[in-house]
């Protein structure tokens, strides 16, 4: 007897009762999609929420996987143990087991304690209420260690795993009725919470943080840090990473983050699914253009001397913004989610592009808040319901308008 | 405060059974059913503001039932003599003369604390819950009745607000009533040498709004008959 018939004997066995929904989970997760239109007249395809969301899982696994050679390189680079790479994406000194082992080590726990936490908070809600456990969690569990430093510490992620996913999600009414992405509310409340944790230039490279203790103790090694480009940008000071480190992603950096080139990637992946929106994509590009071009226009006009604090991240070349810090990630894997995004066309241009807008601005003028991009996309969540509704009654206004002209 | 007028009226012996039912239920049930912040949700703006420690949120508690207790009372006996037009004003100065009352007071005697407070003491006359019971009670009802009413609903504002505060205070600063009780976060004692660290997001107002939330969402679920129809 196979697996699925033990489960699906399972399923019977307990249809009706309190714990139901926990034991149809793993029934549904491995075997049976969730419902799909079956009536109506509607356009109908095959895709469930679980197939979309496996599509964005997939689209994130590149990431992954270079976040965890990336926090390896970075680890032992800042320890002096290998010098920096130089010809990027093909070289074996960044493809190294040894770079590997530390990722796996640092990145696998925040990988299990998302999952563990978060579905077992979902499990039990199920339970409470009685319904179906939902696929909702599967993308921000994944999204969820992607976005934090690698250091968090386990039980922080746990407690902020907890409190977004209970208050971002479910006193909403669970997957597909939230207003914030879970995934962003879990980052928002470690930010806030801990933010020694989650800023600053100890946090982004794996030991920084125990070796300053260490020295604190009175051992005689050198500090490790790790600034990402973000937080030196803020600070005024010089870059030390070519244009093609950013863009590959050869920086510190959240987990997961760095790589525009394999963000791109899994945004053209989501494009070519139709899973991801690429209007709100482009237009959150657009916005961040924008924006920069605005800053780099005062910068170029004199308005600002160069004593000023803003001198530095202002006159930062427009489209670098898109390469830095967590914008590529966000746009394309927060930003576009289906539930909290803007529904109409014309709401995704305007949706999107006020999250590039007010990304680049936040970066720019609240030094302290250096991932723009985070705060942007929950303000927007917030908006979206508006922008829809305003484009939907511009809509009405429209045709009511042509029916009198016909009728007149 | 509550007590110490349950002992005077023992000593009364009154006509009229003074604690009757009816009455009691004007002092309990703004305690719970009809809380003044979770159900009738006013008072919101002071809750946020002043409880990220236990110490200001019993003295805003304190104040909150000095000045309701009185208020309702003092508003209660001039009922009949204010005229409708102008009673707005007539309470405003009533709730004016109390907060002024209660500031001076603790200018006199707490002065740290009243530093503390600092704006939040005058706001009192802004309370949603002052005004509001003044004009959908104690202008309608007797003076003992009134006072009843203004204690327990400035009472259910207060155990809200220490309610609050405990969380808040705990868990974003590791204090009660300014004690380490969980160790000391500098030298590493206690709770922290496990590595464990203050919530600074506890501090700030919006997770004084979420916890009033996880009240409301948890007294509902206990009691459905106050989910309301929509």
């Amino acid at each position: 007897m196979g697996l699925k018939d033990k489960l699906h004997k399972l399923k019977l066995k307990y249809k009706g009762k309190k714990m139901a929904p926990a034991f149809n989970a793993i029934h549904t997760f491995l075997y049976l999609p969730n419902e799909t239109t079956h009536s109506g007249s509607h356009v109908r395809g095959a895709d469930d929420l679980k197939r979309t969301m496996n599509t964005v899982i997939m689209a994130l696994l590149p990431c992954l996987i270079f976040g965890m050679f990336n926090a390896g390189y970075q680890h032992h680079l800042a320890t002096g143990e290998i010098e920096a790479v130089a010809n990027g994406f093909f070289s074996v000194g960044f493809w190294s087991i040894d770079n590997l082992v530390v990722g796996l080590w640092k990145v696998l726990p925040l990988v299990a304690i998302s999952y563990g936490v978060g579905l077992g908070v979902e499990f039990l809600f199920a339970v409470i209420k009685g319904h179906e456990v939902e696929e909702g969690y599967l993308v921000t569990g994944m999204l969820v260690p992607l976005i934090v430093p690698i250091d968090t510490p386990l039980w922080m992620l746990a407690v902020a795993v907890i409190f977004g996913v209970v208050i971002g999600k479910e006193v909403f009414g669970g997957t597909g009725m939230n207003i914030l992405n879970p995934a962003l509310t879990i980052r928002a409340f470690l930010f806030f919470a801990y933010p020694t944790w989650m800023s600053g230039d100890k946090v982004w490279v794996h030991g920084a943080v125990e070796r300053a203790n260490e020295i604190a103790s009175g051992a005689q090694l050198d500090a490790i840090s790790g600034e990402t480009v973000l937080g030196s940008l803020a600070q005024g000071k010089e870059i030390s990473y070519s244009v093609a480190d950013m863009f590959l992603g050869f920086i510190p950096g959240s987990v997961g983050e760095t790589s525009a080139l394999l963000i791109l990637l899994g945004g053209l992946f989501l494009i070519f699914t139709k899973i991801g929106s690429w209007r709100i994509m482009a237009s959150a590009v657009l916005g961040a253009l924008a924006m920069g071009l605005i800053f780099n226009g005062v910068v170029n006009a004199g308005w600002i001397s160069e004593g000023s604090k803003f001198y530095s991240l202002m006159s930062t070349e427009f489209w670098h913004h898109l390469i830095i810090g967590g914008f590529a990630f966000g746009v394309v894997f927060m930003a576009t989610d289906p539930v909290t995004a803007s529904q109409t066309n014309k709401g995704k241009w305007i949706y999107g592009f006020l999250i590039g807008f007010i990304s680049i601005l936040i970066r720019v003028f609240n030094p302290a808040y250096p991932e723009g991009v985070m705060l942007a996309i929950l303000l927007m969540n917030v908006f979206a319901p508006t922008i829809d509704h305003y484009v939907v009654q511009g809509n009405i206004k429209k045709r009511m308008k042509r029916l009198k002209l016909k009728t007149a | 405060m509550a007590e110490v007028t349950e002992e005077k009226v023992k000593v009364k012996e009154p006509k009229e059974p003074l604690f009757s039912k009816k009455n009691k239920k004007l002092l309990s049930d703004p305690l719970a059913d009809n809380n003044p912040i979770t159900i009738q949700v006013l008072g919101i703006c002071s809750a946020l503001a002043i409880t990220a420690q236990l110490k200001p949120s019993i003295v805003m508690a304190i104040s909150v039932i000095f000045v309701l207790g009185i208020g309702n009372v003092v508003i209660s006996l001039m009922r009949n003599i204010i005229p409708s037009k102008i009673r707005i004003i007539v309470q405003l100065v009533v709730v004016a003369a109390l907060v002024i009352v209660v500031d001076q007071v603790l200018k006199a005697f707490a002065y740290t604390l009243s530093k503390e407070l600092s704006v939040f003491i005058g706001l009192i006359i802004t309370n949603c819950i002052i005004m509001g019971r003044f004009e959908a009670f104690a202008l309608g009802n007797g003076p003992w009745k009134s006072f009843l009413d203004g204690i327990g609903n400035a009472a259910g504002y207060g155990v809200l607000l220490v309610i609050v505060a405990f969380f808040r205070e705990l868990l974003g600063s590791g204090t009660l009533f300014g004690a380490k009780v969980l160790g000391d976060p500098i030298e590493k004692t206690g709770l922290y040498a496990l590595g464990y660290e203050n919530n600074g997001f506890m501090v700030l107002a919006p997770m004084a709004l979420i916890t009033v939330g996880i009240i409301i969402w948890i007294q509902r679920s206990r009691n459905k008959a106050l989910i309301e129809d929509h």
